[in-house]
């Protein structure tokens, strides 16, 4: 336990440490192993020492399911990775962005019938992850489809006031979720109605966005799914997850802010200058 | 109100981190070259996938005796997480290989 626990500090540490040297030309390929050491340090520790709140660890069986889970997606994302063309490398992040969403949300929305009735900082923190999750799924894959030329601008007046609809219902549903006394076992309908006005939101946020703003719309969606990771680890009370998740939650904020600066756009400008008549933001 | 604030009592160690960890991120990024603002993102985008601890330990303590929905979903997230975290660092790398032939 204590073991686990020093090998999430380590990992933490490798992963600052590696986002400090991806800072800077030189050592920007070192940064990138680094972090990646600290992942697999966790995840290998967790794996072989996590223990539930009964004590038991992870048996032998669902052992080699989660190695099967992993080589598949490890073999699929190494392949598309070192593949895809030079030029596709925006739209792969923004792909990749998007699953670990999806692993967000899906964590959050698995985590919910475990919650306790009345327990409402548990019950927020697996409801913010949902919903954080699920829209950078979902805009993310519009990115990707925007950058890839599969998806095109889509702009229309009405459009600021349906989003502001569909966001106004999306945290009134999570609101009612957190507050209600009923047991999760009989919100199951809401917890996957949330999911879906989630995903939709997501959509609809990113649809009217131009071309040309999506590398901004990414590092944005980007810092979404390291917070989304966060409130997930508030649901295991896991340190790992908690510092990785709010440094990409912070420094994919400033890295946002400053990719805006280096186009000389204000994010504000970005996102809502392109619902109205910033014509001029769409490439 | 008050569940909340007890919630953050109970976690305030949590917070704690929470707060360090705004700072350290902003602290690490705030110097860095244009030129690097894609390939960093790439790289935060793979550290995010840190989700994938959260799906190792709900699919390492999920029930295997009999088939579920649930257990398709959180196998799922695991691949997914998986995809983040390996495809995430794999094309960060790429496209720093990339950026040293150029400076070449």
């Amino acid at each position: 336990d204590t073991l686990l626990e020093l090998s999430y500090l380590v990992a933490a540490l490798l992963f600052v440490f590696g986002l400090k040297l991806l800072s800077h030309p030189k050592t920007a390929r070192n940064g990138n192993l680094w972090a990646f050491g600290g992942m697999a340090l966790a995840m290998l520790t967790t794996l072989l020492l996590h223990k539930n709140p009964e004590g038991e660890g992870i048996s032998l069986a669902n052992i080699w399911i989660i190695m099967a889970a992993i080589g598949v997606g490890a073999v699929i994302g190494w392949i598309i990775a070192r593949r895809v063309k030079m030029t596709a490398m925006p739209q792969l992040v923004s792909f990749y962005n998007a699953t670990g969403g999806a692993a967000s949300a899906l964590v959050a929305l698995l985590e919910y019938p475990n919650a306790v009735a009345g327990d409402v900082g548990s019950i927020l923190v697996t409801v913010l992850g949902l919903i954080i999750g699920a829209v950078a799924f979902s805009g993310s894959m519009i990115a990707y489809g925007k950058l890839d030329g599969k998806v095109g601008d889509l702009m229309k007046p009405f459009m600021t006031y349906l989003n502001l609809f569909l966001m106004v219902l999306t945290l009134g549903l999570g609101i009612y979720i957190v507050v209600s006394p009923n047991p999760p076992s009989e919100m199951i309908w809401a917890i996957y109605s949330l999911l879906v006005l989630s995903l939709i939101y997501g959509v609809m946020f990113v649809l009217p966005i131009g071309g040309a703003d999506m590398p901004v719309v990414i590092s944005l969606l980007n810092s979404f799914t390291g917070i989304a990771a966060a409130m997930a680890g508030f649901i295991y009370n896991n340190q790992a997850m908690i510092l990785g998740g709010i440094l990409v939650g912070a420094a994919g904020t400033i890295l946002t802010v400053l990719m805006c600066k280096a186009m000389n756009r204000s994010l504000i400008n970005v996102i809502i200058g392109s619902f109205g008549g910033g014509a001029s933001a769409a490439g | 109100m008050e569940h909340i604030l007890q919630y953050f009592f109970e976690y305030k160690e949590a917070i704690f981190i929470i707060a360090l960890s705004i700072f350290l991120g902003i602290e690490v990024i705030s110097n860095v070259p244009a030129v690097l603002h894609t390939p960093l993102m790439s790289g935060a985008n793979a550290i995010s996938g840190v989700i994938i601890i959260g799906g190792i330990i709900l699919v390492g303590h999920a029930d295997l005796s009999r088939f579920s929905l649930d257990l398709v979903l959180g196998i799922l997230a695991l691949i997914f997480g998986t995809l983040n975290v390996v495809g995430g660092f794999a094309v960060t790398d790429r496209m720093l290989e990339m950026f040293k032939k150029k400076k070449k």
